[in-house]
């Protein structure tokens, strides 16, 4: 593997009794798209929140390009969050502001570009995920969830980010667009040259975005390799998952309270 | 003994950590009240929200208050043959108590539970993260600019609501209850001093304050969906209320107690 992008070493972060995040380990190579699987409640979310630095670890550490920044505020996180563009599981985005606007927030206030300079290239970004101009000027609740999804992957990449996070990408959509949300994923992280990692539960999703794929139980990295040999991994868990089965090592809650 | 001492010992614990969580945020928000960037062009928007949009309500409860207020001091007054007192008793009601405090539960309940839910709306919904990921501090970009329109904004209201008031007064005292109407104008402007106006704003202005920083701590920590931010929007009015007669209470002591 090529020097890590992102490394994680002895993750561990708990909720009160709660415990999500296990001394977790995981490399995201440089220009690679590592999709993080896992059944709901596994920890995929507190993973890429503690990444965002949304979230505070107990313990490990959480390495950007050789640099730990666990514990970071100020200037240095914002320095390390410039780095990141993010898509997230509703999209996310603001209400008050129109389409274009969504898009050109972090120019003008995370780079300080003018109003003018952002809406030319959140016009472009907008185009580049199939958004029309004549749209640009709706307001969030005015379009489809499939339409808000392309917005926020707009917004995503208007500042042209290093890191790219997806929080499940395609929930919620109907498998055509879901398919287009994958594609223009694939294509503007390939633009970009920028690493990927996303988490989700799609498994056809995860096999067209990524490189490589970990699976999470119980707050612990279970298998992690290419995704080309996920099918032929051998591993009890990811055959449970991928095939989708209650009978297997992953242990599903309802079923052990209700057996 | 025990099976009582650990629910209060539990209670007591909930509302440290909920009153030290309340001490941050404030200390926080204000820390970014002063330190740029602030936004002008957002804390325009909360004035024109806070200020312009809610004087139909205010002026609307300065003038029906007012207007009772002139009649019951009618009726009471004249068992001690002291209708005369009405002018002075309405404009110094008015702008020491009545203008700030009415004017102060009115925006409470206006602006308060507004703010409260779409901040709360914005956590639920992930938009809160989205602004931290895209490199704006919420702090500064939600709260700053809201506690600043309250607190300049809210005096502006109370000047406008005292003005009303009076007027409410002058009209049924001069229609209604047959005072001369210049007598009415030169006995409420003599009776009229600098602290019952300036104790007027101040209160206005931290209430301004209160209402918004309730507003806003309650949205931001909301959790658990349309239920969370319906909690969240309630305790806004309610915490902001209490703190209004509160702080009333206080500033009251501070400006006229002897």
């Amino acid at each position: 593997m090529s020097k890590p992008k992102i490394r994680i070493r002895g993750l561990r972060k708990a909720f009160g009794n709660n415990l999500v995040l296990d001394g977790l380990d995981l490399d995201v190579a440089e220009g690679h798209s590592q999709v993080v699987i896992g059944a709901s409640g596994s920890g995929k979310s507190v993973l890429l929140k503690c990444i965002l630095g949304l979230l505070r670890p107990d313990e490990g550490t959480i390495e950007i390009d050789g640099r730990d920044v666990v514990g970071l505020g100020g200037r240095a996180l914002d320095e390390v969050r410039a780095k990141f563009g993010m898509l997230f599981q509703s999209a996310a985005l603001f209400d008050s502001l129109n389409l274009w606007e969504n898009v050109a927030f972090g120019l003008v206030q995370g780079k300080g570009l003018s109003r003018r300079k952002a809406r030319e290239i959140a016009m472009e970004r907008l185009a580049e995920v199939g958004i029309g101009e004549e749209l640009s000027t709706l307001y969030p609740a005015e379009i489809s969830g499939g339409m808000r999804k392309q917005v926020g992957l707009a917004r995503a990449i208007a500042t042209e980010p290093e890191i790219l996070f997806f929080d499940e990408p395609t929930t919620g959509l109907d498998p055509i667009m879901g398919d287009l949300i994958d594609k223009l994923i694939r294509k503007c992280t390939r633009e970009l040259g920028a690493t990927g990692l996303s988490i989700t539960h799609d498994m056809a999703s995860a096999r067209r975005i990524s490189d490589r794929m970990a699976l999470i139980y119980r707050g612990k990295v279970i298998w992690n390799g290419p995704t080309a040999e996920m099918d032929t991994s051998g591993n009890a868990f990811v055959e449970q998952f991928i095939e989708g089965r209650t009978e297997g090592p992953i242990e599903v809650d309802f079923l052990q309270e209700h057996a | 003994m025990v099976p009582i001492l650990t629910p209060l010992g539990r209670t007591f614990l909930v509302f440290l950590e909920a009153a030290g969580r309340l001490v941050i945020f404030t200390v926080s928000a204000l820390s970014h009240c002063f330190r740029p960037p602030l936004y002008p062009r957002l804390i325009l928007r909360q004035m024109v929200e806070i200020g312009y949009y809610s004087l139909p309500v205010v002026g609307l409860t300065a003038l029906f208050s007012r207007m009772v207020l002139a009649l019951q001091s009618y009726t009471g007054f004249g068992r001690f043959s002291a209708e005369s007192a009405i002018p002075q008793v309405v404009v110094v009601s008015i702008t020491r108590e009545l203008g700030p405090v009415l004017a102060g539960l009115m925006v409470a309940g206006r602006i308060g539970a507004a703010m409260a839910a779409e901040i709360g709306t914005m956590r639920v919904t992930e938009q809160i993260d989205a602004l931290t990921t895209l490199a704006t501090n919420p702090f500064k970009y939600l709260v700053a600019p809201r506690l600043i329109a309250g607190v300049i904004t809210l005096p502006l209201l109370v000047v406008v609501a005292d003005i009303i008031g009076v007027f409410g007064g002058y009209l049924v005292s001069i229609y209604k209850l047959g005072f001369n109407a210049s007598t009415y104008i030169t006995n409420t402007i003599d009776v009229l001093e600098t602290q019952d106006v300036v104790s007027g704003l101040v209160k206005a202005a931290v209430f301004g304050f209160l209402i918004t920083l309730m507003g806003c701590y309650n949205g931001y920590h909301s959790k658990g969906g349309a239920q969370g931010v319906g909690t969240a929007t309630t305790n806004a009015v309610v915490s902001a209320s209490i703190l209004i007669l509160s702080f009333n209470y206080l500033i009251t002591e501070l400006f006229f107690a002897r």
